[in-house]
């Protein structure tokens, strides 16, 4: 990595602190912590893509991801009456599978990333515009999107359904 | 900027989400796990998308596919926990084993 | 058939003299001939099937068989005369196998026309007689399908131009014999007669059989015409084997013909009902025997001169000893048995000493008054329900018609002047005289004397004196006497076919056959004097004695029965222990240890190789179920069946029902196969 450019500075950062702040959400004792950590792994999420230039997506992250999805996880903590506070009942005892097969995968995503892709970089040119991208949705991915509006709508109606208290009762 | 930076970063954040898909007992917590691994398939779209300089900006579609697709699953997950919480009191995944042996 | 022969007669009488050499073939007579053995055997047949719905149980099928026989034989006897006498062979194929031919060949010359008149006549008289003997009685249609059947044998026997079909009708009759002497089987002893007389039989059978198979193959085939050219040619091959031949087929002659030693069963036999005894053990079946020494007779006089002696001995052995018998009997049944049995003996020696034609007519002329003496018999017992002289007497009175034909075959017995017994006894006599047997004359001339004092003896005790017994005797009815009264017309008339001198009728009738004259004995040409009168004495001696010791009557019937010497009579009357030397001599060894020592053997050797077969099987299955079935490929079977089930049992610890666990499996196995496709990429 060329530490003389700006971008991988910030790409330094902002990497570390999703990673710290995943290993905390997979490893906190404290929900309330574990979603929070969340938000901030997402958070670095966005800036990654705006160095990427993807800018809407950044801001889609931000708007859906930190703004509704994390807000849904903590409506969800907290009718389950985790408690608020710590907890020692969060993690089984064995973890240890877990562990090795974690550290397998990213040994072989990430091994295999760098023994394909090495040294190539990304070209500077061609930020893609959001009318690109709109353009694209309407024009060649329409389909994929009828049927992700569907699963929205399955989804909506299967939540309400599955979570409303029965009429008898 | 190397493509493979970025991936590496995605591989981590995948792996420590599986890490916490595998380990973790409450169902919540679980799926916060399954957002991390989601994310971090995001950021390899996306860079895949840069890379390769796609005219249509296939990965940032299908970057976007996948948040909405994220938000329908962790909507009806959670609506799951709830019944499942209000069934047993208890969020625990370990003692959902009625399918056992 | 008196008429018949009256206006004949003359014309018979005058047929007499001359040798005809050339024969004629019979015509459609002869061809045809073979009816004559089928229609009895058919009508056998059809009694059994369905005797029992005919009104008389089928006995008017019997005696229309018997009947068109005699008719038919009749009508040859007078074709032969008329003509220039049959000799005739016919054979027709009845099957074929593969290659081999079934061929029924019959012969029609004059030995065998005579035979069938004989058999046919008699028989007709017999079955007349036994329609109205046979009222009441137990099993009607049984009787008669035997009796017929006994009469399609005894033809077929008669008829046969091979030697293999002569033994097929002499087992035949020997069968029918078995059948009607048993015919009361209810009784042990009528069934024990029926299996002696078989028994003896067989025995003697033996002989016959291997005779008939040597003089088969020594000569290349079985058929008559062919032994008899080779008899005539000499042939050296037949020569070496004629004695041994001979005596093979004496022997079973002897056992159907009841000869020393095979007469055991004859007098037994009298068990069956009278009209069997008439026509079967008097006239018929017995005549077998001499039929068969008739029949081989050049074999006999040409080749073997030996086996000629000893057929003179042994018929010479067999008068004598049944006469003596004769005398003792108080079953009047018996008498005539043991007279039937001298009289065979008689024919027997005749042939012994080369009197063809004199044997032969004494066969002839026996038939007719012996099974009229039967019948006569019958019609006593069956008034006075009894067999013994003991309860009879006086029935003369009550009987006459029975009284009088009974006299007139005792007479012809006896052999009184001008009666058919006298002129074929005389010759008989002459032909021991002239052949130089004089010790046989002399036998032959007491037991002359012998039969004339039995026969007065029998009918004084029967007829003469006061009815003894319990009942009411009567006469018997017409069907029974009319037989009789035709049988005395024959007992009278029958002789004149054969005076010396004056009639040869007889004689060119039995010599009319293949073979030349020269082979079939000589003929008499007058009488001989001598015989003539010392059998004419020895006749008026045993009528005069008899006369003068059973005429007059006594309290009882054993009190009229006044001779009785010593020593003799306690031998007679056990019948010289024959009977018990063959039943301890012979009868019980074989039963007792023979028998006992074959069962052994069949127990233990027998059976223990059929028992170890079923037990090694047993074992075998044993084995195999146990072993190889169960054991072996369930144990494969159920072992693998265990096995799954026991794999199963262990694998589904793998379901746990924990979806982490799950998922983690699955990234571990996505793992691996990414791994694996890179390595394989690498």
């Amino acid at each position: 990595m060329d530490l003389g450019l700006a971008q991988n500075w910030f790409f330094l950062v902002i990497g570390l602190l999703m990673v710290v702040s995943s290993l905390v959400v997979v490893t906190s004792r404290n929900v309330m912590h574990a979603a929070l950590m969340l938000v901030a792994a997402l958070g670095g999420s966005a800036g990654i893509f705006i160095l990427l230039g993807a800018e809407f997506v950044a801001a889609v992250v931000v708007l859906v991801y930190i703004g509704a999805i994390i807000v849904l996880f903590l409506f969800g903590v907290m009718i389950t009456r985790v408690g608020v506070g710590r907890s020692n009942t969060l993690d089984h005892p064995n973890s240890w599978p877990a562990a090795v097969i974690a550290i397998a995968t990213f040994s072989v995503l990430a091994g295999s990333a760098v023994a394909f892709f090495g040294d190539e970089k990304i070209d500077r040119i061609a930020a893609v515009r959001t009318s690109d991208i709109g353009t694209s949705i309407f024009d060649r991915f329409v389909v994929p999107f009828e049927v992700v509006s569907f699963v929205l709508l399955a989804a909506l109606i299967g939540g309400i359904v599955l979570a409303r208290k029965d009429p008898e009762s | 900027m190397t493509i493979a930076q970025f991936l590496v970063l995605s591989a981590a954040m995948f792996s420590i989400g599986i890490y916490g898909v595998l380990a973790r007992r409450n169902a919540v917590l679980v799926l916060l796990s399954v957002e991390l691994m989601l994310a971090a398939v995001n950021i390899n779209f996306v860079a895949f998308g840069r890379h390769m300089a796609d005219p249509i900006a296939g990965g940032q579609v299908f970057a976007l596919f996948v948040i909405t697709v994220a938000a329908a699953e962790v909507g009806i997950g959670l609506a799951i926990v709830l019944l499942i919480f209000r069934n047993r009191a208890s969020a625990n995944i370990d003692e959902l084993d009625a399918l056992k042996w | 058939m008196v008429t018949a022969a009256l206006l004949a007669g003359p014309a018979i009488l005058a047929a007499g003299g001359e040798e005809a050499v050339h024969h004629s073939d019979g015509g459609v007579l002869a061809s045809g001939a073979w009816l004559i053995v089928l229609v009895p055997f058919v009508a056998a047949l059809a009694i059994t099937l369905f005797g029992k719905r005919l009104p008389r149980n089928g006995a008017e099928l019997a005696v229309g068989a018997v009947a068109f026989v005699a008719v038919y034989g009749t009508v040859l006897l007078f074709s032969t005369w008329m003509g220039d006498g049959i000799v005739y062979e016919g054979a027709v194929t009845i099957g074929q196998f593969g290659g081999f031919e079934v061929e029924w060949a019959w012969v029609v010359d004059g030995l065998s026309i005579m035979m069938f008149f004989v058999v046919g006549v008699v028989s007709t008289a017999c079955f007349v007689y036994a329609v109205g003997y046979m009222e009441g009685d137990v099993r009607p249609t049984a009787f008669f399908a035997s009796f017929t059947l006994f009469a399609g044998a005894m033809l077929m026997l008669v008829s046969a131009a091979n030697l293999i079909q002569l033994l097929i009708g002499w087992e035949l009759v020997g069968v029918s014999s078995y059948l009607l002497i048993g015919h009361y089987w209810e009784q042990k002893e009528n069934s024990s007669a029926g299996m002696k007389a078989f028994i003896v039989n067989k025995i003697a059978d033996i002989g016959l059989m291997i005779g008939i198979i040597i003089a088969g193959i020594t000569v290349g085939s079985f058929t008559l015409s062919t032994i008899m050219d080779k008899v005539e040619e000499s042939d050296a091959a037949l020569d070496d084997v004629a004695v041994v031949v001979a005596v093979l087929l004496f022997i079973g002659a002897m056992g159907k013909s009841a000869q020393f030693p095979f007469h055991v069963w004859l007098p037994d036999a009298m068990a069956g009902p009278t009209p069997v005894s008439a026509l079967m053990h008097a006239a018929t079946m017995v005549t077998a025997g001499v039929y068969l020494i008739a029949r081989m007779f050049p074999l006999f006089e040409h080749m073997a001169p030996d086996a000629l002696t000893v057929v003179l001995v042994i018929g010479t052995i067999t008068l004598v000893i049944a006469g003596l018998l004769a005398i003792v009997q108080d079953d009047i049944k018996r008498v005539l048995a043991y007279s039937t049995l001298s009289q065979l003996g008689y024919m027997v020696a005749a042939l012994g000493a080369g009197a063809y034609t004199a044997g032969l007519f004494h066969l002839f002329t026996h038939a007719f008054f012996k099974s009229l003496l039967f019948l006569g018999a019958g019609s006593v017992i069956h008034a006075v329900h009894s067999n013994n002289m003991s309860d009879m007497g006086g029935l003369r009175k009550d009987m006459p018609r029975t009284f009088w034909t009974f006299i007139i075959g005792s007479a012809a017995l006896a052999g009184v002047p001008f009666l058919a017994g006298f002129f074929s006894k005389d010759e008989i006599l002459a032909s021991f005289n002239e052949g130089g047997h004089s010790i046989v004359f002399l036998l032959g001339v007491i037991t002359a004397f012998i039969t004339a004092l039995y026969m007065t003896r029998a009918v004084s005790l029967t007829f003469f004196g006061e009815y003894k017994g319990d009942g009411h005797p009567h006469e018997s009815p017409a069907v029974m006497t009319v037989p009789m009264l035709g049988l005395a017309g024959g007992a009278v008339l029958v002789g004149y076919l054969n005076v010396p001198g004056f009639t040869s009728s007889f004689y060119n009738l039995v010599t009319t056959r293949s073979v030349s004259h020269e082979l079939l004995g000589e003929h008499a040409t007058s009488f001989d004097i001598m015989a003539l009168g010392v059998g004419f004495l020895a006749l008026v001696l045993g009528i005069a004695v008899g006369y003068r010791l059973y005429y007059r009557d006594a309290p009882t019937q054993k009190e009229r029965d006044r001779l009785r010497i010593p020593v003799l009579w306690p031998l007679l009357e056990n019948k010289y222990y024959i009977d018990d030397l063959y039943m301890n001599g012979i009868v019980n060894p074989v039963k007792g240890p023979i028998a006992r020592f074959i069962n052994w053997t069949n127990s233990y050797i027998i059976d223990l190789v059929v028992n170890l077969a079923g037990l090694f099987t047993k074992g075998l299955g044993r084995f195999v179920y146990g072993g190889l079935d169960q054991r072996g490929i369930d144990l494969a079977i159920n072992e693998v069946g265990a096995g799954a089930g026991f794999l199963g049992g262990k694998l589904r610890y793998i379901q746990t029902g924990k979806v982490q666990q799950y998922a983690g499996a699955l990234f571990a196995g996505a793992l691996v196969l990414v791994i694996g496709f890179w390595i394989s990429i690498t």
